[in-house]
């Protein structure tokens, strides 16, 4: 590859830690004082188990897994929000990072909002200004946008959010199931959004169960398993063995139903 | 399982140069790492550059407060006026031998301790309770303290021009010493905002600090002379009061507008040395924890 990388993840693990609610089964010896509370137990899940890769100017890899395979927390480390546990993310900027959660503030109009989520990716007072119009036009949502946001759509709401979020012109764009709501005319406008943003020399990284999707999109694809890279390359080749994969379990579970 | 994707591993298909090499690698192309915490100044510099984000974020967050109610912002001016009446009713009747002017002198207290209470059990909710924006941008995460510490800033407006309503209206000449009431509340709000960094990162580590902290507060409102005066407490404890943070906030107030009292350089210094104390350590106890935000 002769363009320039603009993100390095390096040998990355994401360990999360969560409350666990209700009770635990009396193992082992335990302190007096923890028997006596009812302290919630912690419980350590390795979501992101040493992920390494290079993404390029000009590039779109799709990332595809099952659910819980780690695709958004590997997402959420790399646009620095969650801590890894071990490994670095290296990055040309700070990359920006799309998400269906990514919920801004649902009391405010959209007007609002996209003054503060324009200030949050940092741009300047002005430049918010300049692409005010834009913004409003991309997002498609006529006169909701004077509205709370709570009023919103879910549809219109990502809209928003995704509009705003393309604003910015960051080198590295992480885009997390973020076009699943829109309806099939927002899919193909988002979908030209993210090809003008690889164009101009970005790498993008799509999250996405939709193959279709990430086949138009993308020219490189990940397939996660698990929190590992099961396979990474050219995106035809990664989905028709992601498809293969997906069949052959599909196969399997109905086998066992039979018997 | 399948047979020819399972032997393809990790290092077959990405393009990474060697192992080990990544960090290298990244800085011959300029690449930074993300996420990793600045230093404490070069923090202040990230924080400064995002002061629009900040101000916006507290001016929407005020507005959208009470844009649910009927009668919208005038609740900021009705509020404060019923916690007075009611203070000033209900420790009247209670107490026998009541300060000189009274109800300034009550309300003067409640107003202030109002201020620095908010601040805090507010602040303590500012990275939690802003799980939606600090999942979805990166942004560094002191600018919710700021911004909760100053909301309750705006809200103090028109709490201050009640409170000169009322000592006015009570029988207090209007001086000039009234304007001291704006570098006290600026120092006050100095305070609030390192206390209110202090407890933004307690809560992210124990949430249930959250619980606690209003009975906490309400150890500070009785016993700091609010509805009695500091007379009332043995010689012995008396210096305690009188160094404690919240008491000399509500006297930095009390001299300015009360004519009973008269401004001290002492009390001045005494609040001065909390705001400093109070920022300094916050704010470096919240930027330790910076990689930590958002994480749960």
């Amino acid at each position: 590859m002769s363009s320039p990388p603009t993100l390095v993840v390096d040998d990355l693990h994401v360990t999360y830690r969560v409350l666990v609610g209700g009770k635990r089964a009396p193992k082992g010896r335990r302190l007096f004082l923890k028997r006596a509370l009812p302290l919630r137990g912690t419980r350590r899940i390795q979501a992101v188990r040493g992920v390494s890769f290079v993404g390029y100017e000009g590039e779109a890899i799709g990332v595809v897994g099952r659910n819980g395979s780690g695709k958004s927390t590997l997402l959420r480390a790399i646009a620095g929000l969650v801590v890894p546990a071990k490994g670095a993310v290296y990055a040309d900027g700070q990359p920006a990072l799309l998400g269906v959660n990514a919920a801004l503030i649902n009391d405010l109009s959209g007007e609002r909002n996209v003054t503060l989520g324009g200030l949050a990716l940092g741009l300047s007072p002005k430049e918010v200004r300049e692409r005010y119009q834009d913004i409003v036009e991309f997002a498609d949502i006529g006169d909701f946008i004077n509205l709370p946001m709570r009023t919103y759509s879910s549809g219109m709401a990502a809209r928003l959010r995704f509009a705003i979020a393309t604003a910015t012109t960051r080198r590295v764009l992480l885009v997390d199931e973020a076009l699943a709501t829109g309806d099939a005319e927002f899919r193909d406008r988002s979908e030209e959004k993210i090809r003008q943003l690889r164009d101009e020399a970005g790498t993008v990284l799509l999250v996405s169960h939709n193959l279709a999707e990430i086949e138009r999109s993308c020219n490189r694809a990940m397939w996660l398993d698990q929190g590992q890279i099961r396979m990474a390359g050219d995106v035809g080749e990664v989905l028709d063995a992601y498809r293969q994969a997906t069949r052959a379990r599909r196969k399997g579970r109905l086998g066992q139903g039979r018997k | 399982m399948e047979t020819s994707v399972n032997n393809l591993r990790p290092s077959d298909v990405t393009d990474l140069p060697a192992p080990g090499t990544a960090a290298e690698f990244a800085a011959r192309h300029g690449l930074r790492r993300v996420g990793a915490r600045p230093g404490p100044i070069r923090y202040l510099r990230q924080l400064w550059e995002r002061r629009h984000f900040t101000m916006a974020l507290a001016r929407s967050r005020f507005i959208a407060r009470n844009q649910q109610d009927r009668l919208g912002m005038l609740w900021n001016v009705l509020s404060p006026l019923i916690q007075a009446a009611v203070y000033a009713t209900v420790f009247g009747i209670l107490f026998t031998s009541r300060p000189d002017n009274w109800p300034a002198y009550v309300v003067s207290g409640v107003f202030i301790f109002t201020f620095s209470s908010r601040a805090i059990t507010e602040g303590a909710k500012a990275v939690t309770g802003n799980a939606g924006l600090v999942r979805a941008v990166h942004f560094p995460r002191a600018v919710l303290p700021i911004t909760t510490t100053l909301i309750q800033l705006f809200r103090m407006l028109p709490v201050i021009a009640v409170l000169f309503v009322i000592v006015a209206a009570t029988g207090e000449p209007i001086t000039r010493s009234w304007l001291l009431v704006i570098p006290a509340l600026a120092v006050q709000a100095v305070f609030n905002l390192g206390v209110a960094f202090f407890t933004a990162r307690i809560t992210t580590h124990i949430p249930d600090f959250t619980q606690l902290l209003p009975f906490v507060m309400r150890i500070f409102f009785y016993t700091s002379a609010i509805f009695y005066e500091i007379t009332r407490f043995p010689e012995s404890v008396r210096p305690i009061v009188e160094l404690s943070p919240i008491y000399t906030y509500i006297a930095l107030v009390r001299q300015a507008v009360l004519g009973d009292f008269t401004p001290h350089a002492f009390t001045w210094y005494v609040g001065g040395a909390w705001a400093v104390l109070a920022l300094v350590v916050g704010y470096f106890f919240f930027w330790q924890a910076e990689e930590r935000y958002g994480r749960e």
